[in-house]
């Protein structure tokens, strides 16, 4: 026991699972951890292995090689019991033939609880999900939004140790989708339940997650906590798919009171932290901190640190907004502005605006991969 | 015209009087038909869940030689157990050929592919993430096996009623192994054969009509059960 000391603390972890289907690898991850209570969210595009890995996690399918802790112990798809503390809710709810009731009350059966017990469990988790009352309902009978209340009730019910849910929101229409995320994200709070969130929308897991893995092609391309994978992704792929530019790297110039000044090569930027000058950084900020003013305007005073003329590179659809790329004299930010803002300003390609934003919006962290290409 | 209302007045006569005679034949009938679905069922209904809900090597090839087994001619199939029960067949010394056991070995070997073909089809519509969710909640192996089962059973209702359907109507099987003893191993298809040989149309098509109305009970009883399930699934009753 004493070579898994390190997991103390941890509800869930996993060491080096990887997983082929014929040649191709579809997972490859070197380490997942889970504190008790954390939320963790994979985020992803399809096909990137999050279902796969959440499948392993979950001790649903054996991973080809690599180990699954639970509670600091090593797991497998064998140990039933482990499974036991387990449970999960996917896409689509898949719910048994039956009524609501059976369905919600299939894992308390298998688990031995008294017919009474059940009963008391099955109206308490059905009031909380928003269907009291709904027992005795087929459940092939139920619209989409209603069979995924149904699906995590059942899960809910088992009170699990670790809560499985493989994008239960994704196959619903935007009204219900945004309903449920926030009912998901209250409910998975009030229990403090260790939480597997697999989902490929950036804002259900900013929602829902304390951390967050994303994905590409089976592999870890970012991962720590939301704000800090979504405010400053490690490279540029991370970053064009959590809808940023790729990160800055510069060198620290200035240190005093928690205040930096780093040297993109060009533009110098402001952002808080506490780092010796000299050390090479990678530097970030979210497009939903930029601040874009018409150039020549007095901007009203404000704490927004970073000032600079830019010129709009490139303008796409990003949702209901614009995702403009800016350059600040070498750099390049992003910023998202409205539709209406767009027009009023009359922003082309090539126009000139006034980018503003603040230091504490500006995430830094030592730039361990690049310093070398840096100095070259 | 007038054949077949004399047919059917004889069919209903019979049936009246009720002669200890024809009690055996639909007795016989009963017997091999329930023995037979009963075994069917037994070899049939694993093998069908194993080739639906699961993969492994060979499972097409498996799949396939029960589709081409479900198309055997029955004569065949009793060609073969007539040689295997014949005195000079590996099984002779039982003496069994020309009894009532040796009719409802060959209408298992009749059932059982038409029970495991269809089950497995049944089986096979069944999601694997649903399975998947099953176990997610802590099912067994077993638990989803039984699951599965569940969620198909129209479908393996139906393939039990495909199996006792071709068993109860089989003729040509019955005849080579059973030998359509009067008494014995008579059923009411061979005994409809007979009849009609002989020329006493009138008892063999009263015959068939009790035979048709037998199998047309027991399919509106089925029928029955398999609707009332979609309706209350689909949500009559909410």
């Amino acid at each position: 026991m004493t070579a898994y000391t390190s997991t103390a603390g941890l509800a869930l972890r996993a060491e080096n699972v990887s997983k082929s289907y014929g040649k191709r690898v579809v997972l490859d991850i070197d380490h997942v951890e889970l504190s008790p209570g954390e939320t963790l969210a994979l985020l992803g595009p399809s096909g990137a292995g999050k279902s796969t890995l959440l499948a392993i996690l979950g001790l649903l399918e054996k991973p080809d090689s690599g180990q699954v802790f639970l509670d600091g112990r090593p797991v497998s798809a064998r140990d039933r019991g482990a499974r036991m503390q387990m449970a999960a809710a996917f896409q689509s709810p898949y719910l048994f033939k039956g009524t609501i009731a059976e369905n919600v009350a299939y894992g308390l059966k298998l688990r031995g609880v008294s017919r009474a017990k059940r009963s008391a469990a099955v109206a308490e988790v059905l009031e909380r999900v928003g269907l009291g009352g709904w027992e005795g309902r087929s459940a092939l009978t139920l619209s989409g939004g209603e069979a995924q209340r149904v699906a995590l009730a059942r899960a809910l019910v088992l009170k699990p140790r670790v809560l499985l849910l493989d994008e239960p929101l994704s196959s619903l229409d935007p009204l219900i989708k945004s309903r449920l995320s926030q009912d998901f994200a209250r409910i998975i709070h009030e229990d403090k339940m260790t939480t597997v969130y697999v989902t490929h929308d950036q804002n259900e897991a900013m929602a829902v997650a304390d951390s967050m893995i994303v994905m590409r092609d089976g592999r870890a391309a970012a991962s720590g906590h939301v704000e800090d994978v979504m405010g400053l992704p490690p490279d540029e792929w991370t970053a064009t798919f959590l809808g940023s530019e790729a990160p800055l790297r510069g060198v620290v110039t200035t240190s005093a009171e928690g205040l930096l000044g780093v040297d993109l090569g060009g533009p110098v930027v402001y952002s808080t932290g506490e780092l010796a000058p000299g050390t090479h950084v990678i530097a970030g900020v979210r497009p939903e901190d930029v601040l874009l003013f018409e150039a020549g305007t007095e901007i009203p005073r404000s704490s927004a640190r970073n000032r600079f003329d830019g010129t709009v590179v490139a303008l796409r659809l990003w949702g209901v907004m614009y995702h403009l790329v800016l350059d600040i004299g070498g750099a390049r930010v992003a910023s998202h502005v409205s539709r209406s803002s767009v027009r009023e300003m009359e922003i082309a390609e090539g126009s000139s605006v006034q980018v503003v934003f603040k230091a504490t919006a500006v995430r830094v962290r030592p730039d361990v991969a690049g310093s070398g290409m840096m100095e070259a | 015209m007038a054949v077949f209302i004399e047919a059917i007045v004889t069919a209903v006569r019979l049936m009246a009087e009720g002669s200890p005679e024809l009690w055996n034949i639909i007795g016989v009938t009963f017997h091999v038909a329930l023995v037979s679905t009963t075994f069917g069922i037994v070899l049939g209904a694993p093998m069908g869940f194993v080739m639906g809900a699961s993969r492994f090597r060979g499972r097409s090839v498996l799949i396939a030689l029960t589709n081409t087994a479900m198309a055997v001619p029955p004569v065949v199939i009793g060609l073969v157990v007539m040689m295997v029960l014949s005195r000079q067949g590996p099984l002779g010394p039982l003496g069994l050929l020309y009894t009532v056991d040796a009719m409802s070995i060959a209408q298992t070997l009749i059932a059982a592919p038409i029970i495991a073909g269809l089950t497995s089809a049944a089986v096979a519509s069944v999601p694997y993430k649903l399975r998947l969710q099953a176990r997610s909640l802590g099912a067994s192996r077993v638990h989803e096996a039984f699951l599965t089962l569940k969620e198909a059973r129209l479908g393996v209702v139906a393939a039990v009623a495909a199996g006792f359907g071709a068993v109860v109507r089989g003729v040509g099987a019955v005849l080579m192994v059973g030998g359509n003893i009067e008494g014995q191993t008579r059923v009411l298809t061979t005994a409809i054969v007979q009849e009609a040989r002989r020329g006493d149309f009138g008892l063999a098509l009263a015959l068939g009509v009790i035979l048709m109305t037998i199998t047309f009970g027991l399919n509106g009883l089925i029928t029955w059960y398999q609707h009332a399930g979609e309706r209350w699934e689909r949500g009559a009753n909410a």
